[in-house]
């Protein structure tokens, strides 16, 4: 059995440390070792996104990343996007543009459509298609999807 | 999954080493966005995965005018990111954005698509096309191979027990260059090549006529290849639609594709012919613009 590994890096601004094995995830570490369950896993093997996570900024599939290969990264997940118990304004989006059904596919989708807005503030309809087009969603159809995604750009616009 | 060891090499040196110490049961570990589904389900059984994205040599990405130096574990969102490549290397910025999603985009590189040598991988025909070389390194030092001989057959490269795939060198682009990929699959994104073609074109100074071309087809054989018929078919010959089309009829001359769950044989004749005849077309647009 391979030893377990002590790696630190940064959730959601916060420092922490844990103890995995190499052949764990980074999604199982974040389930099952932090308790951080608002990450979801759909298919284990980079189709769907819902274990989509940010690593250093960028979106990734976390059942496609090692814990072990995080030594020193910046991690943000769902669980830090709502600030001071108030929900973000892309969540809030979400929630009154009945953009989820089930949820499952949310938390990828929240967490795809930061990063998004981040690198393209104002996206066109075809490039939110295009960037999200690694999330999947069963039950909800993309259209208010998209226009959840535009309703947030379009706020934060209003807003400066 | 199975269990297996870490390892994260600071150095290409010892990288080698760690490869040799474990004598074909270690696993270089790039984006991971194969490797780790091949080890969950149990198609590789490495003891150890040694991590090479911490390799400086490995993670270069110099684009001047003397040409391009990608390191093979350089993921595909920082080339598509780079408005030189982008411009000059046209070919291997399309290829680098249609490799899944964003979130595999972030992870995958392109020393990990050819290492991984699928007859569909999206960056080789782009790599042949822009007549990539390919630097490899082992215990017993370092040689070079052009990227259309890497590949022997499905899943199988020339990389023997130790060594690794370094980087990937083209030369600089000649002036009234153009190059492009493109593949076919049925829905917009996120989805495996039918059949993909990449294509770089030459032109005189008028811009008229095709003085050199490179076609590479994939998809539509069991590793991508250069269709040096198509070559022929395009040099000397007037950059017009027709020569396009015989372009494309020549390319559907030497393939003998398979019938499977995302075509047929007949399908695949026919959207190879189609992708050269467009493929071709737009990387001459590129080299007049
Ligand atoms: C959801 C999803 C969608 C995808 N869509 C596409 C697509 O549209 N088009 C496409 O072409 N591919 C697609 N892929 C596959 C694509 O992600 C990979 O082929 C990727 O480019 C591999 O790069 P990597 O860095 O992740 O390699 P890894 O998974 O790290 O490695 C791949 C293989 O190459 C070996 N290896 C890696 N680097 C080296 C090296 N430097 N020297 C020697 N050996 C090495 C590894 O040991 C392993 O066997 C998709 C994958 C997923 C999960
Ligand atoms: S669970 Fe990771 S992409 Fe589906
Ligand atoms: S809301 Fe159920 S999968 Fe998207």
């Amino acid at each position: 059995m391979s030893k377990q590994r002590v790696v630190t890096c940064s959730i959601n601004g916060h420092e922490e440390s844990f103890l995995c094995r190499p052949r764990q995830t980074l999604l199982e570490v974040l389930r099952d070792v932090l308790d951080l369950t608002g990450t979801k896993e759909g298919c284990s093997n980079g189709n769907c996104g819902a274990c989509t996570i940010l690593l250093d900024g960028r979106p990734v599939d976390s059942c496609l990343v090692l814990a072990v290969e995080c030594e020193g990264a910046e991690i943000e997940t769902i669980e830090g996007v709502a600030a001071h118990g108030q929900l973000a304004p892309v969540q809030q989006a979400f929630l009154e543009g009945a953009a989820l059904q089930c949820g499952i596919c949310t938390p990828g989708f929240i967490m795809s459509t930061k990063a998004l807005l981040r690198e393209n503030p104002h996206p066109s309809e075809e490039q939110i298609r295009f960037y999200l087009a690694g999330n999947l969603c069963r039950c909800t159809g993309y259209d208010k999807i998209v226009r959840a995604v535009q309703a947030t750009a379009e706020q934060a616009a209003a807003e400066n | 999954m199975l269990d297996f060891d870490y390892e994260r090499p600071g150095s290409l040196d010892a990288a080698v080493v760690l490869l040799a110490e474990h004598n074909g049961s270690a696993r270089p570990l790039a984006g991971g966005t194969d490797l780790i589904d091949h080890i969950r389900n149990e198609r590789l059984t490495p003891d150890v995965v040694i991590d090479i994205k911490r390799i400086p040599e490995l993670n270069v990405l110099e684009c001047t005018n003397d040409g391009l130096r990608l390191g093979a574990a350089v993921p595909c969102s920082r080339i598509c990111a780079d408005d030189n490549i982008r411009s000059r290397y046209a070919a291997l910025a399309d290829s680098c954005s249609i490799i899944g999603g964003i979130q595999i985009q972030n992870r995958a590189s392109v020393g990990g698509n050819l290492c991984n040598a699928g007859p569909a991988a999206d960056s080789i025909p782009a790599l042949i096309a822009l007549e990539a070389t390919c630097l490899i390194t082992g215990p017993d030092g370092s040689r070079e191979v052009p990227v259309e001989s890497f590949c022997v057959s499905k899943g199988e490269t020339v990389l023997q027990r130790g060594e690794l795939l370094v980087e990937l060198r083209f030369g600089p682009r000649p002036p009234h260059s153009g190059s492009h990929y493109r593949r076919f699959i049925p829905r917009n994104e996120m989805d495996i090549a039918v059949v993909g073609v990449g294509a770089s074109v030459t032109l005189d100074e008028a811009g008229e006529a095709i003085t050199d071309a490179r076609v590479a087809l994939g998809a539509v054989a069991i590793t991508p290849f250069l269709a040096r018929e198509v070559n022929d078919a395009l040099i000397g010959k007037p950059a017009t639609d027709q020569t396009y089309a015989a372009a494309g009829e020549v390319a559907r001359g030497i393939i003998s594709p398979i019938t499977d769950m995302r075509g047929t044989r007949e399908f695949r004749l026919h959207l190879t012919g189609v992708l050269v005849e467009r493929v071709v077309r737009e990387a001459v647009h590129r080299a007049v613009n």
